[in-house]
């Protein structure tokens, strides 16, 4: 099978369950949205998959093979990860040539054309680099690989609103071809919601949910209105969260949309991925 | 052409609609070919999937049309396939929503159609 299978995966830190017997699988040709709160175990995951640290038990499938320490997945699989593992008295030149050592499929005119664009100087080292510039490298070499699969951990991370735009119309450009995957783990929800196709909402260690964007947009919504009417409205349905405004209640329900009283007491409005995000997650206040 | 976010729209619904806009409106003309998937997808930052959804909406009404090889095409009589199909939901869109929200208004009929009256006079249009 082509694609990425998780087959339950567990990983303990002492006491604390960072993964707790997970399975999930990414296919091949989408893209997805990674997306859980802090330490909700999604760098686990991804540290997992990409070979940096090991499951405690479960295993990892890469196209149906192995992927654990396994030089034939090697060059499927990519990882831009959010920390920092690039020698940082290295030059950026030197950084993309020491990528073309481990990577065959690393182009590097792709890289220094991307540098170009960004205007990354690639003669400086990388200590030297701001924050944001240190991100738009990882990025650089990420889209100048042409791995099948390619992991975005916290891709944009200190990148103003141009350079995030130009990161998600690069992405989508590298898209084009739709044989490859791309996972982006995120926490800025609503820029990346038009983007991936599914959502993987990991909580606590555990997969919460595995859907569409399309699904879920159009199994969410909110209803407004005075607090009796909204309360009367909710009756049976799945609720999963509300919020109150003196006599105002606003209920967000998940579930086919149910027909309004017609008197026009009660509005329905759309719910965006973020504030679903949010209420599913969320601890009550 | 842009999405809006906050709609209730689904995005392949707002793109389906756009392109149909833009090829009533003769942005795109009968027989002459609309941008691709990718440039789309490109343009509004939407994944290339939802494109293609919005896409085949238009396809299914045969307004648009794939010319194989070279992309998807505005078929001829399209624009008047829309307007057919935009006169047949005009009940449905605009006078349904217009005597509901006229009733929470306590407005009669007489005043609608007073209130029509003068917005034909003052648009000038003669009906």
């Amino acid at each position: 099978m082509k694609g990425i299978e998780i087959k339950k995966v567990t990983k303990r830190y002492r006491e604390v369950t960072a993964l707790d017997n997970v399975s999930i699988s990414f296919e091949l040709g989408k893209i997805y949205g990674l997306l859980g709160r802090n330490g909700a175990g999604k760098s686990t995951l991804i540290n997992i998959v990409s070979n940096r640290i090991f499951a405690d038990s479960g295993e990892i499938l890469i196209d149906g093979i192995p992927a654990k320490e396994n030089m034939a997945v090697h060059d499927k699989l990519f990882c831009m990860s959010e920390t920092d593992l690039y020698d940082k008295d290295l030059k950026v030149i030197e950084h993309f040539k020491w990528t073309k050592r481990f990577y065959a499929d690393f182009e590097l005119e792709k890289a220094l054309a991307l540098s170009e664009k960004y205007k990354l100087d690639t003669n400086k080292r990388f200590r030297a680099l701001s924050k944001g510039y240190q991100s738009i490298f990882k990025l650089i070499i990420a889209l100048s690989l042409a791995a099948p699969y390619v992991i975005f951990d916290e891709p944009v991370l200190g990148l103003d609103a141009n350079h995030r735009e130009l990161f998600y119309s690069l992405l989508l450009k590298e898209f084009e071809s739709g044989e490859r995957t791309f996972i982006i783990a995120t926490h800025l929800i609503e820029e990346v919601s038009n983007i991936i196709e599914e959502v993987v909402l990991i909580d606590k260690g555990k997969v919460l949910l595995k859907d569409s964007v399309e699904n879920l947009l159009e199994n969410g919504y909110g209803v407004s209105g005075a607090k009796a009417a909204v309360e009367s409205f909710c009756k049976g349905k799945n609720v999963i969260g509300f919020e109150e405004l003196g006599g105002l209640k606003i209920a967000y329900i998940i579930g086919k949309k149910a027909a309004l009283p017609k008197d026009g007491s009660l509005q329905i409005s759309a719910i965006n991925l973020q504030k679903l995000f949010v209420k599913m997650t969320g601890e009550e206040f | 052409m842009n999405i809006s976010q906050s709609a209730e729209k689904p995005i392949f619904i707002q793109i389906a609609e756009q392109l149909e806009d833009n090829i009533f409106t003769g942005v795109f003309p009968e027989e002459t070919q609309i941008p691709s998937m990718n440039e789309i997808s490109a343009l509004l930052g939407v994944n290339p999937h939802t494109v293609l959804k919005g896409m085949n909406l238009l396809t299914d009404e045969k307004i648009i049309y794939k010319k194989r090889g070279l992309g998807m095409y505005v078929s001829t009589g399209a624009v008047e396939k829309i307007r057919r199909k935009r006169q047949s939901r005009f009940y449905e869109q605009y006078i349904a929503a217009l005597i509901e929200e006229a009733t929470k208004l306590k407005m009669t009929k007489e005043d609608i159609i007073e209130l029509l009256e003068r917005g034909y006079k003052n648009e000038g249009h003669r009906d």
